[in-house]
């Protein structure tokens, strides 16, 4: 070990701030949010709630500005929800845009429920941009009461 | 596929300068704002807010868009929360080139359009040439 160091008097600053943004940065990315504090790419479309309970599960998303004919939603009977759609933009013939935040086009995401469906009962509601959907269990998949004798 | 999967929710930050009585949550709704030769025109979106539920309000040079959302009670456990539920709000300072009295607004499938028309004095004009 050499006994001539560089002499660096900011030198744990630095590295104190460089482990700063290091735990910055991966915190946003956790978050899937961008610096401007939007969420990334990384957070898939559309984002759903998806809750159960006894005999059926729901799904819960957000799609402002559809209509239900704009979705196509499809139960498989090995338990896969597909929700494919698209947002179209609205037409406008010479305007300047100030703002654009919201975004448009074709989205699709599937994902997998936890358990077999009922594929022949399914609905699927639109309200004021909220799609709901309802499935129902298939009867192998809903919980069983097991009645315990006494003897 | 087109930018679709960056639309998610965010939560109100320092853009919700006013704080708000009501507990809980707000959300900044996501805005397109479009300029055309007679009026400006936004677009916001504000999902599961009934229609009568939307406040849309101009006071001291400020547009001011609240929508409320009555909580959505989920029967049995949840499985995948991916976004919360709450309020939106938003403000918008608003140039004085704006016929303030004939602001319109319409909500429809979760979207509120704000129609800003501009004075008519700062519309453009066709000129009728004659010919001499």
């Amino acid at each position: 070990m050499s006994i001539l160091t560089r002499w660096e008097p900011f030198g744990e600053l630095q590295q104190e701030m460089a482990r700063f943004q290091r735990q910055m940065s991966r915190m946003f990315d956790r978050w899937g949010l961008d610096s401007a504090g939007w969420p990334t790419a990384a957070v898939a479309y559309p984002a759903l709630n998806l809750w159960e309970d006894e005999d059926f599960v729901y799904a819960e998303s957000e799609l402002p500005g559809l209509k239900l004919n704009d979705l196509e939603i499809t139960v498989t009977g090995d338990n896969r929800l597909t929700i494919k759609g698209e947002r179209k933009s609205p037409t406008s013939e010479k305007a300047e845009w100030h703002r654009q935040e919201r975004s448009f086009g074709r989205f699709e995401r599937t994902i997998d429920l936890p358990v077999s469906m009922d594929t022949s009962k399914v609905e699927a509601r639109l309200d004021n941009g909220v799609l709901t959907i309802k499935m129902a269990k298939a009867p192998q998949a809903k919980p069983r009461k097991i009645v315990v004798k006494a003897e | 596929m087109a930018q679709t999967n960056t639309l998610v929710k965010k939560e109100a930050g320092e853009v919700a300068a006013t704080e708000a009585t009501r507990g809980g949550i707000y959300y900044t709704p996501r805005v397109d704002i479009h300029e055309t030769a007679n009026e400006v025109v936004l677009f916001c979106d504000m999902p599961g807010v009934k229609p009568a539920d939307v406040d849309v309000k101009f006071e001291k040079g400020e547009l001011s868009l609240i929508g409320k959302v009555a909580p959505r009670s989920a029967p049995g456990r949840a499985l995948n929360e991916e976004y919360g539920i709450g309020d939106f709000y938003r403000n918008f300072a608003i140039s004085p080139e704006i016929e303030t009295d004939k602001i319109a607004a319409e909500y429809r499938d979760g979207v509120l359009t704000v129609h800003l028309p501009k004075q008519e004095k700062l519309k453009p004009k066709r000129i009728a040439v004659k010919a001499g």
